[in-house]
C-alpha cells in the first residue's frame, strides 16, 4: 500500500446527505479505509475549506451561488472530481423546481404561504442566491467520474475508492450500475 | 357535426379498419383543425380501438397536432438549403407582418407560423406548406401577397394558382426521364415472359435499391415470391424524407405511369393483389393527380381484376399518406405506419420479404427502383446492365440543390464523377457536397473526383452543393437538429444521444465550446453508432464526424477554452434572483473575476 494516504474531500451541495450516509454504510470497512485515506474538507471533519486533494466527491446539484463557490474550490483543489448520486449527475429531486418560475417560487413561499411575514422577500447578503434552475454539476465544472444511484450503494463507494488506492482505473460491474 | 359524427364519417371512408388509423386521423384533423382530447376519444370509439393506441399514433407524427394551428398553418421548410436561401429571415418577416410569435397560433386564432423538416422542394426554396399545400420560391413579395390573402381570410382555392406551382426542373434526362414510356408496356411484357422470365431478366440487369441501402432487387423479389404467406403485398416507398432529396417527387409528378408499371410488374412476379403507394404527407399536393392516373389505369385494364385480360392477375394500388416522420422512410417503420401505428422500426430479422405488411411477405422498394424495373421489363436485363458500372448498373437520379446556377433533377449513368455533376449544374466555387443527405457522405473539394456509385459514393439521391463562403459547422449543426427532431424515441442511445449532440453543437455555436466538448461528442457518437436500434441512430452523428474530420478548422475556431467551458452563463443565471431580492453585493455574483 502506498505510504502516502489518499487525500479525500467530500461535500453535499443541493443534496440530502443520503449519499454521505451510504458512504458510511461501508460499516466496519471504515477502519480499513482510514488506513489508506485521510479526509480534508468534509462533513466528517468539519474542515471549512478544501486544500490540495487527490479525490473530491460531490453530492447534490448546483442550486445556488454558494454551491458554485464550493464546487469551484473543489475543482481547483482536487485532482479527480466525482459526481456522486442522481442529484449531482442530473439535478435530481431539487431540479423538480426547474419548471416553476423563480418569481412564483418566491411568492408562493414568502408571500402566499400562511405564517410568513407578508410581502417580505429575504434579501440578507448572507443568504445564497438561488439560480433560476438547478443544474447538474458537469454543467458548471469539468467532472472526471460519475457514480450513479440514489444513493450509490456502499459497495460502489468501496469499489471506486479501493480501485483508486490500488492505482487501477476505477470501473463498476454491471450489477453495481444502478440508477435507483 | 359533433366529433363523433366526424370521426365516424372518416372511419367509414376507410372501411372502419384499424390499420387505416393514420389515414383516419389525417382526415379528422383536416375536418376539425386539430386532434384534441375529444377528437382522439371519438376516433377511438369509431374504430373500436383503445384510446392509448390512437393517442400513440396521433402524437408520433409531426404534422398531426393536439392544439389548434389556426385557420392557416404555415410551415417553413427547415433544411440547411432553405436556411442558405434566407428561411429564418423570411419566417421572421412573416411573423412581423402578421403580428405573430413563431410556433404559436395568433391571438385571433387565424394563423400559425412554424418550421418543419425539409419538404422536398430544395430546388425551389425557400419553401413552405400552407395547410399542406406547397409554397415554393418564397420571397418578400410573395409573403406580402400571402399575408394579405390570410388577413382577408381567402380560402386556399381562391389564392393565385401560381403560388402553388411546383416545377419539375428536369435538367438532365437519361433512360428514365428522357425516353418515352407507353403506360402498361412493362405489364404486357411481363405477361409475355412470365414471372420467372422477369426474375431472370432482373438478375441479368442486377439493379440495386435506389433508396440508399442498395440491396439487390432480384434477390428481394425472389425471396418474397418464395416466402410462405396467405397474401403478398407490394409497397412503393415514396416517403422521401431525406433532406435535400426530391427526385421521387419529380418521378411521381412527371412519370407516375412508369412507377405504377414497376409496381404492377412486381405484383405479377411475387403474386401480390394489393399495392400501397406510401406517400409522405408533405406531398399531399400530388394525390389528386396520382389518383387520376390510377383511375385511368383501372379504366385501361392496367389495374383491377384480370389485368390486360389475364385470368387471375388481380392487382390494385391504394395511396396512403404519411404525416411528417422521417423515420417512416425506413421500410419496417413504413410498414408499421401503413398499419396505422407509430412509425417505429421493427426488429430485423424477420425482414419484410417474409414478414412485412400485416405479417405477410412484402416487397418494399423505392419509387425510382420501381421505375427502373418497369424499364427493365420492356428493354431487357442485358440492356440495363450495360448502363453504369458493373457494380452499379443503370442510372441514378440526383436531386441537386444549394449553391449552383441550375438546381433540379439530373439523371446520369452510375459512375459519374462529382466534378462532372458540379460542372453541369453550374456550381459556384464549390467547397463541399453533401451526397445522400444528412445520413450520406460529406465530400470536401479534395474529393470531387470520386464517383456516384455503390462501390464509391452511394446515394439515395440528394446532392447539396456548398460554396466556399458556407460554414460547414452550421451545415452539420442543422443536420444534427434534424436528427434530434426525427428520432422516433424508441431507443435511448438515439433519443438521448441526438439531443445531447445537438446541445453540444449549440454550445459550440454560442461560442462556449471547449476541447472537452469535442472529446465528449466523440464518446457520444461512438455510443450512438454502436448501440442504436436502427439506421437513424447509426448515422445521426455522421455529419459531425465527417465535418470534424474534413473541416476541423471550423470547429477549432469555436473553442473558447482548452479544458472546460460551461454551457450557460453561470452568473447570468442568478439575474432573476438578484431582481427578486434587489441585491447586487459580491455574494450575489459568481463571475470568477468579481467573487
Amino acid at each position: 500500500m502506498a505510504e502516502r494516504k489518499l487525500r479525500v474531500a467530500t461535500t453535499s451541495l443541493a443534496g440530502c446527505f443520503g449519499c454521505h450516509m451510504s458512504l458510511l454504510d461501508i460499516d466496519e470497512r471504515l477502519f480499513d479505509l482510514v488506513q489508506v485515506v485521510e479526509f480534508d474538507r468534509s462533513p466528517l471533519t468539519d474542515i471549512k475549506h478544501c486544500g490540495p486533494c487527490d479525490l473530491g466527491l460531490i453530492e447534490g446539484g448546483v442550486c445556488n451561488a454558494e454551491n458554485v463557490h464550493v464546487l469551484r474550490e473543489f475543482r481547483e483543489n482536487c485532482r479527480i472530481l466525482v459526481a456522486v448520486g442522481a442529484c449531482a449527475i442530473t439535478g435530481g429531486v431539487p431540479a423538480l423546481r426547474n419548471n416553476i418560475d423563480l418569481w412564483d417560487c418566491f411568492r408562493e413561499v414568502y408571500q402566499y404561504e400562511a405564517g410568513t411575514a407578508k410581502g417580505v422577500l429575504p434579501n440578507d447578503p448572507e443568504l445564497p442566491l438561488p439560480f433560476d434552475k438547478v443544474r447538474p454539476i458537469y454543467e458548471v465544472v469539468h467532472v472526471d467520474y460519475y457514480l450513479p444511484g440514489c444513493p450509490p450503494s456502499a459497495d460502489v463507494f468501496w469499489k471506486f475508492v479501493t480501485d483508486l488506492v490500488a492505482g487501477r482505473e476505477p470501473t463498476l460491474d454491471r450489477e453495481m450500475l444502478r440508477y435507483d | 357535426m359533433t366529433h363523433d359524427e366526424v370521426a365516424t364519417a372518416c372511419a367509414l371512408r376507410h372501411g372502419r379498419s384499424p390499420t387505416k388509423l393514420l389515414q383516419v386521423l389525417r382526415d379528422v384533423q383536416a375536418a376539425l383543425g386539430h386532434l384534441g382530447a375529444d377528437a382522439i376519444d371519438a376516433v377511438a370509439r369509431a374504430l373500436g380501438l383503445p384510446r392509448v393506441r390512437v393517442e400513440a399514433t396521433a402524437t408520433f407524427y409531426h404534422l398531426l397536432h393536439a392544439e389548434s394551428h389556426g385557420v392557416y398553418e404555415i410551415l417553413f421548410s427547415d433544411n440547411i438549403i432553405d436556411h442558405m436561401q434566407g428561411k429564418n429571415e423570411l419566417l421572421e418577416y412573416m411573423c412581423e407582418r402578421m403580428w405573430l410569435a413563431p410556433e404559436r397560433v395568433s391571438e385571433d386564432g387565424l394563423v400559425y407560423v412554424g418550421s418543419t423538416s425539409d419538404i422536398g422542394l430544395g430546388d425551389q426554396g425557400p419553401a413552405a406548406l400552407v395547410n399542406g399545400a406547397p409554397l415554393p420560391l418564397l420571397d418578400h413579395n410573395r409573403l406580402d401577397l400571402i399575408a394579405g390573402l390570410i388577413r382577408n381570410q381567402k380560402p386556399l382555392s381562391e389564392w393565385p394558382p401560381m403560388l402553388f406551382e411546383v416545377a419539375t426542373n428536369i435538367r438532365r434526362g437519361d433512360v428514365l426521364l428522357a425516353e418515352p414510356h407507353a403506360p402498361g408496356s412493362s405489364v404486357a411484357r411481363v405477361l409475355e415472359i412470365g414471372p420467372q422470365g422477369m426474375l431472370e431478366d432482373l438478375e441479368r440487369a442486377s439493379p440495386r435499391g435506389r433508396g440508399g441501402a442498395g440491396f439487390k432487387t432480384a434477390v428481394k423479389w425472389a425471396a418474397c415470391r418464395a416466402a410462405p404467406g396467405s397474401a403478398r403485398y407490394v409497397i412503393c416507398n415514396a416517403d422521401e424524407g431525406e433532406p435535400g432529396t426530391f427526385k421521387d417527387r419529380v418521378l411521381l409528378q412527371a412519370h407516375a405511369d412508369l412507377v405504377f408499371d414497376g409496381m404492377t410488374v412486381a405484383a405479377r412476379v411475387v403474386g401480390a393483389a394489393h399495392g400501397i403507394l406510401y406517400l409522405r404527407g408533405e406531398y399531399l399536393f400530388l394525390v389528386d393527380a396520382l389518383e387520376a392516373v390510377l383511375q385511368r389505369r383501372r379504366d385501361d385494364g392496367l389495374l383491377g381484376n384480370r389485368i390486360l385480360g389475364e385470368p387471375g392477375f388481380d392487382f390494385d394500388i391504394g395511396i396512403e399518406l404519411g404525416a411528417g416522420a422521417y423515420i417512416c422512410g425506413e421500410e419496417s417503420a413504413l410498414i408499421e405506419s401503413a398499419e396505422g401505428k407509430a412509425g417505429r422500426p421493427r426488429n430485423r430479422p424477420p425482414f419484410p420479404v417474409t414478414c412485412g405488411y400485416l405479417g405477410q411477405p412484402t416487397v418494399v422498394d423505392n419509387v425510382e427502383t420501381f421505375a427502373c424495373t418497369a424499364k427493365i421489363a420492356v428493354r431487357g436485363g442485358a440492356w440495363f446492365a450495360a448502363i453504369g458500372t458493373p457494380e452499379s448498373t443503370g442510372t441514378k437520379l440526383l436531386s441537386v440543390s444549394g449553391d449552383c446556377a441550375r438546381p433540379g433533377v439530373y439523371e446520369y449513368p452510375f459512375g459519374v464523377s462529382v466534378r462532372r455533376v458540379l460542372a453541369d449544374c453550374g456550381a459556384k466555387r464549390p467547397h463541399a457536397v453533401q451526397v445522400g443527405g444528412p445520413s450520406g457522405t460529406c465530400l470536401s473539394w479534395r474529393e470531387f473526383d470520386r464517383r456516384i456509385a455503390f462501390e464509391d459514393v452511394p446515394t439515395a439521391g440528394a446532392f447539396m452543393v456548398f460554396g466556399r463562403e458556407r460554414d460547414m459547422f452550421e451545415v452539420a449543426r442543422n443536420f444534427t437538429h434534424f436528427f434530434a427532431h426525427e428520432s422516433c424515441g424508441f431507443c435511448t442511445p438515439c433519443r438521448v444521444g441526438t439531443s445531447l449532440l445537438s446541445n453540444h453543437m449549440d454550445k459550440l455555436a454560442a461560442g462556449k465550446g471547449s476541447a472537452h466538448d469535442l472529446t465528449q461528442m466523440q464518446r457520444l457518437m461512438h455510443i450512438m453508432l454502436t448501440m442504436s436500434h436502427c439506421g437513424l441512430g447509426h448515422t445521426a452523428a455522421k455529419p459531425v464526424v465527417e465535418t470534424m474530420e474534413k473541416f476541423p478548422e471550423t470547429y477549432e475556431r469555436r473553442l473558447q477554452a482548452l479544458d472546460y467551458e460551461p454551457a450557460f452563463d453561470v452568473d447570468g443565471a442568478l439575474e432573476t434572483a438578484r431582481q427578486i431580492t434587489g441585491r447586487d453585493d459580491a455574494f450575489a455574483h459568481v463571475d470568477e473575476d468579481r467573487s
